[in-house]
């Protein structure tokens, strides 16, 4: 279980987190979202202890991160931004540091280490020096460690960055297993990621908490509206005088594009989307228009964030929310 | 620490620098006792330590340069914060695993007596007197390129800031004999230490407070002490500056005195400068 009071954290006069407050259950998988440099690291380096807090407190099963630093740490497994490796040695030699730096009993050492390289797929690779291995391979040597010593907690900070398709499939099932039995705390810039990963999402925007619930809590809170795109083969003022006859539209925007297309976008406050849009359909081919493209905007965790990301300065977020999608459409 | 301490050993010899440290000393103690022991037929093998202690200003930066100052380069400070040690623990065991790797060509080197007095008569104590003297001063000159190391994110600079106080410390005390004796250069001399005092302990803290306070209340005590009492300061800034020189304590080793004072002076330095360095350390993670 992990308490978080008040948390802030300020570098001179630039807060980088804001009066952050939340509890963790054990045995959960949960995500922090936001945009880059929303404070996700600076959180995760303040609840393992990298980092000292400007004010708050940071309780790990009941033991303050920094009076309790022992106690506490030796509870948490923490995988930084950038894994955090001795590039001359082998891994197997790293995992035996940090292992015996988390006090596995010194007969268990070996056994254990390749419970976690074979969990962590880096068994191949034990051996060679890391300096060579592949960014894949020091990621998973990155989360092997963080599971060494077994810990209840672990804090895996962005741990698909870097990694190519079939290794983020690897990883997110393995941070599903985990999380089966851990409580996993995972920082991501991916939406897809957390969403379907998580039990819970964290959204965090300039350094505050903006929403903490399930991802389809999340959606839910943000539904009530449906927006329907469409391409018509007519004019503005055709279209304008079908819609008319369809039921629940707040808004129709007609812009005439070339060769007599008109592009319409329909907004209508009805939750019942498929409706509307079968409605909006039988208008227009009632009236013999064709409909050349039809989609429908759905409301997902993603319009949530924007909503709650983009209230401070637009840049940030606008830039974050392409690259968000394109890295969707990577992996998907 | 004891996981600290074994992992940062195996490191020195994993890499170039544990051997480069060791063949470097080993080299020049060969020579030097080749020059002085065999062509000029002296049994005085503590001649060699004070001659070759020069070679201390070289290998010590190479040694210490990353210990601290590598980590938080390659990020892997984080896997230390995160891990259950204490700065404490992780401090004194790479300083311990440095000693060790000081003590490997320190041990040969208590051979090479040994074999001389076998051809004719080596005074082993005082011989001996020596080697301990030289290894406290090795140790204390760790402790300090140690300290340099948690400055700076970059080794070559701790590597660079290390050789050149290392170089002061070396000339220090013959330096000591050109300055003016006065009282009011002293007062300048010594209020320009503070202000380095000043300057450490702003590095340390990033706080312009702290160090400001620290330097106001110095330079206004001694000002008034200069003002109550000038005759105070006549010679004291020379003084300081030859009883701070680590390398000129190791001469009374040489001249075949086992200064108990040097060695408690020694032992202060590396606790001084190991407690820093822990400072140091634990203070990153509040900026």
């Amino acid at each position: 279980m992990i308490e978080v009071q008040h948390l802030t954290k300020s570098y001179g006069n630039q807060i980088a987190v804001e009066d952050l407050s939340f509890t963790i259950p054990n045995g959960q998988i949960y995500g922090l979202l936001g945009p880059n440099g929303a404070g996700k690291s600076t959180t995760m380096n303040i609840l393992t202890g990298c980092l000292a807090a400007t004010e708050g407190e940071v309780h790990i099963d009941g033991y303050d991160i920094f009076e309790d630093a022992e106690k506490a740490k030796s509870r948490i497994g923490y995988l930084p931004e950038q894994p955090p490796l001795y590039l001359d040695c082998t891994p197997r030699e790293y995992l035996t540091f940090v292992a015996r730096a988390k006090k596995v009993p010194e007969r268990e050492i070996s056994m254990h280490i390749l419970d976690v390289m074979e969990k962590t797929g880096v068994e191949d690779v034990a051996d060679r020096l890391m300096k060579n291995l592949s960014k894949g391979y020091k990621q998973r040597v990155g989360i092997a460690q963080a599971l060494v010593g077994d810990p209840e907690i672990i804090i895996l900070d962005e741990p698909t960055s870097g990694l190519d398709p079939q290794q983020i499939i690897e990883i997110r099932d393995l941070i599903r297993d985990l999380g089966t039995d851990h409580t996993v705390i995972l920082s991501s810039h991916i939406l897809s990621e957390v969403e379907n990963l998580c039990d819970n999402v964290m959204i965090i925007s300039h350094g505050r908490l903006m929403a903490c619930d399930s991802p389809s809590n999340l959606a839910e809170m943000f539904r009530g509206t449906t927006t329907i795109r469409l391409v018509v083969d007519g004019d503005a003022e055709t279209v304008q005088k079908i819609l008319e006859g369809v039921d629940g539209l707040t808004d129709i925007e007609a812009a005439p594009e070339k060769e007599g297309r008109t592009a319409v976008r329909i907004d209508s406050d009805s939750r019942d989307s498929d409706e509307i849009s079968k409605n909006v359909f039988f208008a227009f081919s009632q009236a013999g228009t064709p409909v050349l493209q039809m989609t429908m905007d759905h409301v997902d965790l993603e319009d949530v964030f924007v909503e709650l990301t983009e209230e401070e300065p637009l840049s940030e977020t606008e830039s974050l929310g392409t690259s968000s999608e394109t890295e969707e459409e990577e992996q998907s | 620490m004891k996981a600290v301490f074994r992992h940062e050993l195996s490191s020195y010899f994993r890499t170039m620098t544990g051997y480069l440290f060791i063949g470097f000393l080993l080299l020049f103690v060969g020579v030097y006792s080749y020059v002085y022991n065999i062509q000029n037929s002296l049994a005085n093998f503590e001649y060699v330590l004070s001659g070759m202690s020069f070679v201390f200003l070289l290998i010590i930066p190479v040694l210490t340069m990353g210990v601290i100052a590598d980590e938080k380069r390659r990020n892997t400070d984080q896997l230390l914060y995160s891990l259950p040690l204490s700065m404490t623990e992780v401090v004194l065991g790479k300083y311990f695993a440095m000693l060790v790797v000081l003590l490997i060509p320190t041990a040969i080197i208590c051979i090479y007596p040994l074999v001389l007095n076998l051809f004719g008569n080596v005074y082993l104590l005082k011989t001996f007197g020596a080697i301990i003297g030289f290894f406290f001063l090795g140790a204390a000159l760790i402790a300090v390129g140690m300290f340099v190391s948690s400055l700076t994110e970059s080794p070559a600079v701790a590597a660079g800031i290390c050789f050149l106080l290392l170089l002061l410390n070396y000339f220090m005390s013959s330096l000591s004999g050109y300055l003016p004796a006065t009282a009011t250069p002293s007062l300048i001399a010594m209020t320009a230490l503070v202000l380095i005092a000043a300057l450490i302990i702003w590095m340390m803290t990033r706080s312009v407070g702290a160090a400001g306070i620290f330097a106001a209340a110095a330079v206004s005590i001694l000002v008034v002490l200069y003002l109550v009492n000038a005759t105070w300061f006549a010679g004291l800034f020379p003084k300081i500056m030859s009883g701070l020189s680590l390398f000129e304590r190791f001469n009374s080793f040489v001249d075949g005195v086992f200064d108990v004072k040097a060695l408690i002076f020694y032992m202060t330095v590396c606790v001084l400068f190991v407690f820093l360095s822990i400072q140091s350390m634990d203070k990153r993670r509040w900026s």
